[in-house]
């Protein structure tokens, strides 16, 4: 219920959303959990395993219990704490985890079957029969157990990246981090303040403290005043940093448009990566909740939750309240409800000798054994004094101490360290070198203590940046650091939850230890003990403390669970901003691609490229109709291809002769200016990298061409071999490929199209087969190559890109009055085909020289890249399989690259395996099928059949073992 | 981590790549027993610790760099350009 008078919601703005289908109003500035519970709702969803009703315990991210669904469509998310989740007006909240109404769910039945669902139980009985698991136990399973729902589609909501740097970097904004960020602001230094609550101050907005006289929720107003009046301070609330990684980079995660309702424009979160030259670590603490039998039902919350829900939402959890606690700090809930003019049952402290902090009833040495309430806590059982008392309450608040949120710390790998004194896990020393930690994640539980260590930690990272820290002093605060004992769980009659969200009780625990999980990471594992969303924020200590105390060994033996990002629940969605669809594959387009797109051409990937895959006329229904087509028109005619996305290197230098000696196997620096040479360039291990011609432009000017898969890789490697190897090299290079548009014009009229567009004519006297030089096409100065990759006459021919799609549009309308036009990929790789040309397919990254027949080009003269390695014994000769060509014995069965080949006779099985094909097409040229492919021996089997068998698609096709070059072996027509 | 790139100065990890330990650098002679090539080919240092490493500034200036490190803490702990290494000797 509300309370008048209390918290800092805005009471003049109402907001209106659903739960379940019900219109529920809060205001400005609430949770769901605390609109719910304003309204009395405590059921806020089912459990992971057992379906039990369940409500909040916290009031912050570290919530395990009450996870909710927000949004609707596949804009809907699953397993948003209640406790984080501002309402807006819209918002769509739905319980999940139930089948039927929450009130009613269907699923609860596996209440009454606890004893058998305890740790293990999985593996224990869906064991037999094993054919049953994926087909019946699987599915079953994941329809009971598991958190939400996910929908199936993409989000309509997008998500944002960001980056940012600063000199410190204040991760919390309570009392050790806001003295922190104002002792480093005042220095000067460029300050970063992250605050995951929608406004800063940390628990000073949920406790009555007092700092320098005022109280501590309007020092905390101050602060941020003054810290926002400041050019060189950055506050970002509603943000939480997920993740410390090498170099103090950190990730962080902020909710940028989840509270409020829906715009198009508004990213729904943003994930920034934050490098910080120095970072204060001033993450507080968490409650540490009590493991008393049946201490999971609605009503039941942490001591600090009820604060927060008091003094931040002005809402009383209940109206009748008690208190189990093991120390003094959680007595002042019981007084502040008081206060509030609310009704305090009792206090229930498991020591003696308390003393009280208002005027309740206090009972010592008392201990939670049992509770009751279907959907929500009506009374609980106490035992003191050798006697149990039942006591009526609707809001039981415990208290077991606090653990530091000491998480970030160990995110490089560092385990927090067991302080005796403190009880409680702390940051180990130096854990995040250049990150000082402060306050209580440090350690430190007074209100004073905080403000110390943050203006300490402040000075200690001003010193690293060499900054001057200014004068400041620290305000005076409570040095109460509330004293307590330890108690982790209470021993009784029923299950007690360490792990409200994956449904882990103490018997699990103790069940993991009798059966050997005695390493907390086996127990974590065998239990799921910390694996929910929460990570465990909330129970992982208390489980390994009672682990240790089960397997008779100390809580520092035992020993932590590895802490791993992100520290909160992240979405992939979030983490993935700006890296889906373009991000992640940006588009690279030829200048040509306007022309073929308007010309109906389907476009394929080729690396980011986008290149035609052939070009339908009217009337023409498959694609093998248009392919057969333009291989027809190239060898009886002309056609036209963009080959710009070859990659292009300028070679430049008086070594650079030298330099492409070096890379490729064969001789470069015998090429005479104006000629062109196919080169083949290797790996260090021999094998073949890639391969394409190089012209000679000038004595000391080369181009160099790459394949279009390799552009990179070949760039990459030519730096490394220059820089790395041969740095005595006077050669500099660059890549010219986006600077060159470059088309391939091929077939029998090839030189009366490509002189219909030169000022100056060629002939095959001035311009033979591999010759190249400087031309002017229409007045603008190009390149003209005689290099065919179809085996007809052919030029490539090359212009500046701002040139490329009219030169492209001049030559296909020219072409077209020849009997020509422009052709695409397929029949681009048909008629390389029937000529015998090799590209990535065959040369994968297993083959050397030798197996695709080109051995002989490793020119004995000179060392090149490769060339040691491809002379060992293993890489060339009979025994290793060679390229062939293959042609069907009925030209009508298509062959199939990736089939294998085998002996005629012989069974098609690996050990009989004798190569593969590796490119296939039909030849219109010869009507039949043709294929390329390795053959073991293959160069001195031609003539023999083998047979073709495709496991995977299951087909078997005899073949005839031929030379690769199908096409003008004798190579007449590229030279005429 | 950050690599302080001596043409370019400190740039994030993301522009870089690693081609691995500096061996690379150290091509034998072509008549070198195979011995000699295979561990050139094959073999490669991996220690706990620090360590000299090729990285390449890919999306950035182009150069080969040689990165001493630590495998260990990750600290990177300078870099130089590989050609000016090798002159070095």
């Amino acid at each position: 219920m509300r309370v008048e008078g209390r918290g800092r919601i805005d009471r003049s703005q109402p907001v209106r959303f659903s739960f379940d289908g019900k219109t529920v109003t809060g205001f400005k500035g609430d949770t769901v959990a605390s609109a719910l519970l304003a309204r009395d709702i405590r059921l806020m969803g089912r459990s992971f395993k057992y379906h039990r009703p369940r409500g909040v315990l916290t009031a912050g991210s570290e919530e395990p219990n009450a996870l909710i669904q927000v949004g609707q469509g596949h804009a809907m998310i699953p397993n948003v704490r209640a406790t984080v989740q501002e309402i807006h007006d819209g918002l769509t909240v739905t319980s999940q985890n139930r089948m039927g109404p929450l009130d009613r769910d269907l699923m609860a039945v596996n209440d009454l079957l606890w004893p058998f669902l305890g740790a293990g139980f999985y593996y224990k009985t869906f064991m037999w029969p094993r054919a049953f698991w994926e087909g019946l136990y699987e599915p079953i399973i994941r329809r009971a157990a598991g958190l939400g729902r996910m929908t199936r589609g993409a989000s309509p909501e997008a998500n944002e990246r960001a980056f940012a740097h600063c000199d410190v970097l204040v991760i919390g904004a309570g009392p050790a981090g806001l003295m922190a960020a104002r002792t480093a602001a005042e220095a000067g230094a460029d300050v970063i303040v992250i605050d995951e609550n929608t406004e800063i101050g940390g628990r000073l907005l949920s406790d009555s403290e007092e700092i320098g006289g005022k109280p501590g929720d309007v020092w905390a107003g101050e602060m941020r005043e003054k810290l926002a009046a400041m050019d060189n301070v950055r506050i970002m609330t509603r943000t939480t940093v997920t993740g410390v990684y090498d170099d103090l980079n950190f990730g962080a995660l902020e909710r940028v448009g989840q509270h409020l309702p829906h715009e198009p424009d508004l990213p729904r979160e943003c994930f920034w990566r934050i490098r910080a030259k120095t970072a204060v670590l001033a993450a507080g603490a968490l409650e540490r909740p009590i493991a008393f039998p049946m201490n999971d039902r609605p009503g039941i919350m942490l001591a600090s939750a009820v604060r927060s829900y008091l003094n931040r939402y002005g809402v009383a959890p209940g109206r009748n309240l008690t208190l189990f606690a093991t120390n003094d700090d959680a007595h002042r809930t019981a007084a502040e409800m008081q206060a509030a003019g609310l009704r305090v049952a009792a206090v229930i402290d498991s020591r003696t000798g308390v003393e009280k902090q208002g005027d309740y009833r206090l009972i010592e040495g008392g201990q939670v054994i049992g509770t009751k309430g279907r959907h929500g806590l009506r009374e609980i059982t106490v035992r003191h004094g050798g006697r149990t008392e039942d006591i009526i309450t609707d809001c039981l608040a415990m208290s077991g101490g606090w653990n530091p949120s000491v998480h970030l710390t160990c995110h490089l790998g560092a385990r927090p360290v067991w302080d005796a004194e403190a009880k409680a896990f702390l940051p180990a020393p130096n854990a995040v070198p250049g990150m000082i930690p402060a306050g209580a994640c440090n350690g430190a539980m007074s209100t004073s203590a905080c403000l110390t260590q943050g203006k300490e930690a402040a000075t200690e990272a001003l010193k690293a940046l060499g900054l001057k820290t200014a004068r400041i002093t620290v305000p005076k605060a409570s040095d109460e650091a509330g004293s307590g004992s330890t108690l982790w769980y209470v021993e009784g009659k029923g299950r007690a939850w360490l792990d409200f969200a994956n449904d882990v009780t103490t018997k699990d625990i103790r069940l993991a230890a009798q059966e050997g999980f005695i390493s907390v990471e086996h127990m974590k594992r065998y239990t799921t003990q910390g694996m929910a969303p929460d990570q465990g924020k909330s129970s992982n200590i208390a489980a390994l403390a009672l682990l240790a105390d089960a397997t008779g060994r100390g809580i520092p033996e035992t020993g932590t669970t590895t802490y791993r990002p992100p520290f909160i629940p992240t979405s992939i969605g979030a983490m993935a901003a700006g890296a889906e669809a373009k991000g992640f594959a940006p588009e690279r387009f030829t200048t040509s691609d306007r022309a073929m797109r308007s010309w109906g051409a389907p476009m394929i990937t080729a690396g980011l490229w986008y290149r035609p895959s052939y070009l339908p006329k009217r009337g023409e229904t498959h694609w093998r109709q248009s392919c057969d087509r333009e291989v027809r028109m190239v060898r009886e005619a002309v056609g036209v291809v963009d080959v710009s996305t070859l990659g292009k290197i300028d070679i430049q230098g008086p070594d650079a002769a030298a330099f492409l000696d070096f890379v490729y196997c064969n001789m470069f620096s015998t090429l005479k200016p104006g000629r062109v040479r196919y080169g083949l360039m290797l790996r260090e291990d021999g094998h073949v990298m890639d391969d394409g011609t190089t012209a000679r432009l000038g004595e000391n000017h080369y181009v160099m061409t790459t394949t279009t898969a390799a552009a990179g890789q070949v760039m990459t490697h030519l730096e490394f071999v220059h820089q790395c190897l041969r740095p005595d090299l006077d050669v500099a290079f660059i890549s010219a490929t986006e600077q060159w548009a470059q088309f391939s014009v091929a077939g029998p009229k090839a030189r009366d199209l490509i002189n219909s567009v030169l000022d100056q004519p060629v002939d095959n006297e001035s311009f033979p087969f591999m010759a190249c030089g400087e031309v002017m096409i229409h007045g603008v100065k190009g390149r003209l190559f005689r290099i065919s990759f179809s085996g007809e006459h052919a030029y490539e021919i090359a212009i500046p890109s701002r040139y490329g799609e009219a030169l492209f549009r001049d030559l296909v309308a020219r072409a077209e009055t020849l009997g020509g036009g422009a052709y695409g990929m397929e029949a681009l790789n048909v008629l390389r085909l029937e000529k015998g040309f090799i590209t990535h397919s065959e040369i994968h990254g297993r083959v050397t020289a030798d197996d695709v027949g080109m051995g002989r080009m490793v020119s004995a003269k000179k060392d090149c890249i490769g060339k040691t390695a491809s002379l060992r014994p293993g890489l060339s000769g009979e025994h290793r399989e060679q390229l062939v060509g293959l042609k069907p014995k009925e030209p009508e069965n298509a062959l199939l690259a990736g089939a294998h080949l085998f002996r005629e006779g012989d069974a098609a099985t690996r050990v009989n395996d004798q190569g593969y094909i590796t490119s296939v097409a039909w030849s219109p040229t010869f009507e039949t099928h043709i294929g390329l492919g390795f053959l073991l021996n293959g160069r001195a089997r031609m003539g023999e059949t083998v047979r073709m068998v495709d496991h995977l698609r299951d087909k078997t096709t005899l073949c005839e073992v031929c030379d690769p070059v199908f096409f003008d072996p004798e190579g007449g027509r590229a030279r005429g | 981590m950050q690599i302080t790139c001596p043409l370019c100065g400190a740039r994030d990890i993301r522009e870089f790549s690693i081609k691995g330990h500096e061996t690379y650098l150290h091509r034998p002679d072509p008549e070198a027993a195979p011995e000699e090539w295979n561990d050139y080919l094959h073999n490669r240092e991996n220690p706990a610790g620090e360590t000299r490493e090729l990285w390449h500034h890919g999306s950035g200036c182009g150069a080969w760099l040689l990165v001493t490190r630590n495998t260990i803490t990750h600290e990177v702990l300078g870099a130089q350009l590989a050609r000016e290494a090798r002159n070095a000797g």
